[in-house]
């Protein structure tokens, strides 16, 4: 093709300690390309999230936080508000956003606070073992699902972008995937739409990005990358679900 | 000045053998190692480098940045 294509300057070095075939690490990687690409590495501020992205800080080569479990968008408000020229955005997995982090999600969003939030939605708590959030899809076994998700026992998927949708202060939202290189260069224009919007001042915009976690999927990563085609896409569809000009 | 030319370099140390990379590859020019690295982690080979036209759909798909495309010394 006659390009080079490393590493991201945004990313370090280092390892991370995601198991083979987590998204995280595409999506850090796709953060970090973004970053890099609009220049704003010494001017963005991220929020890391409670869960398997506890330790982001130490893989992104750009100022980054942490918050209590689910309160990132309330962290992010205060950044923003004190350092509105930074790029802010927060990092979070769907038990830390749209479990204990609902309310945040929510108000941030109505306030259309001018905060970018990049959500990774796997269907499990990851980080403690593999338990039902509120996204896990009907019919899927987890820790605490053990008879699998159930919508008269357990309550149906949360489906978070299209209930904040009704809100006037959300301004941008898109529902990506990691299933294929397409997929994920579209992952990648989603998030860097995301980002430029805020850098132009348009307000609230959220990325949900539907994400594999094979080992508490107990499935292989490749089969993982099918499941989210042939069953989670059909719970949550992809695509560009508000955009106000 | 000759033409540039790239090669694909793959970090095995990185690389934790999920395959989305040879996957994604249009040629399946990528396949798995029989032996294992220093995780005791199964790894991406490039088993035939003669297919490979250094287009970066693996690179796009790893989680873990083993894979990038660089320019040949
Ligand atoms: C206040 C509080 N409650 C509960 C926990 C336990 N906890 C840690 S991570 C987590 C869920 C993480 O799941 P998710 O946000 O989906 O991220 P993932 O690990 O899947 O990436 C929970 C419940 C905690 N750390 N703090």
């Amino acid at each position: 093709m006659g390009k080079t294509y490393t590493r991201p300057n945004s990313m370090k070095d280092v390892l991370t300690h995601y198991c083979p075939g987590c998204g995280h690490g595409m999506v850090h990687r796709i953060i970090c390309e973004v970053i890099d690409e609009l220049d704003v590495r010494e001017t963005t501020i991220a929020v890391a999230p409670v869960g398997c992205a506890v330790l982001a800080y130490d893989y992104w080569n750009f100022d980054t936080t942490e918050a209590a479990h689910g309160r990132t968008p309330a962290v992010a408000t205060g950044i923003k508000r004190i350092h509105p020229d930074k790029l802010v955005f927060t990092y979070q997995g769907d038990g830390d956003l749209a479990a204990i982090g609902t309310a945040e999600t929510i108000h941030a969003g109505n306030r259309g606070e001018n905060i970018s939030i990049i959500f990774v939605n796997n269907g499990v708590y990851g980080m403690t073992g593999g338990q039902m959030a509120p996204t896990t899809i009907l019919g899927q076994i987890t820790a605490t699902s053990p008879y699998s998700r159930r919508s008269e026992k357990e309550g149906f998927p949360l489906k978070i972008m299209e209930m904040m949708a009704v809100l006037p202060g959300v301004t941008y939202l898109e529902r990506t995937m990691l299933t294929s290189p397409k997929e994920v260069i579209k992952t990648k224009k989603a998030i860097k739409r995301s980002f430029k919007r805020q850098l132009d001042k348009k307000g609230f915009s959220m990325v949900e990005i539907l994400s594999p976690c094979p080992t508490y999927w107990g499935l292989s990563p490749l089969e993982s990358i099918k499941r989210i085609e042939n069953e989670v896409v059909a719970t949550y569809p992809v695509g560009v679900i508000k955009e106000d000009k | 000045m000759g033409k540039k030319k790239y090669k694909l370099k793959i970090d095995r140390e990185r690389c934790k053998g999920c395959l989305f990379c040879a996957e994604a590859c249009p040629l399946k020019a990528l396949s798995i190692s029989d032996d294992v690295n220093g995780r005791g982690l199964k790894y991406v080979v490039l088993s035939s480098p003669e297919k490979c036209t250094k287009c970066g759909l693996c690179v796009v798909m790893c989680p873990d940045c083993a894979i990038e495309i660089v320019e040949e010394e």
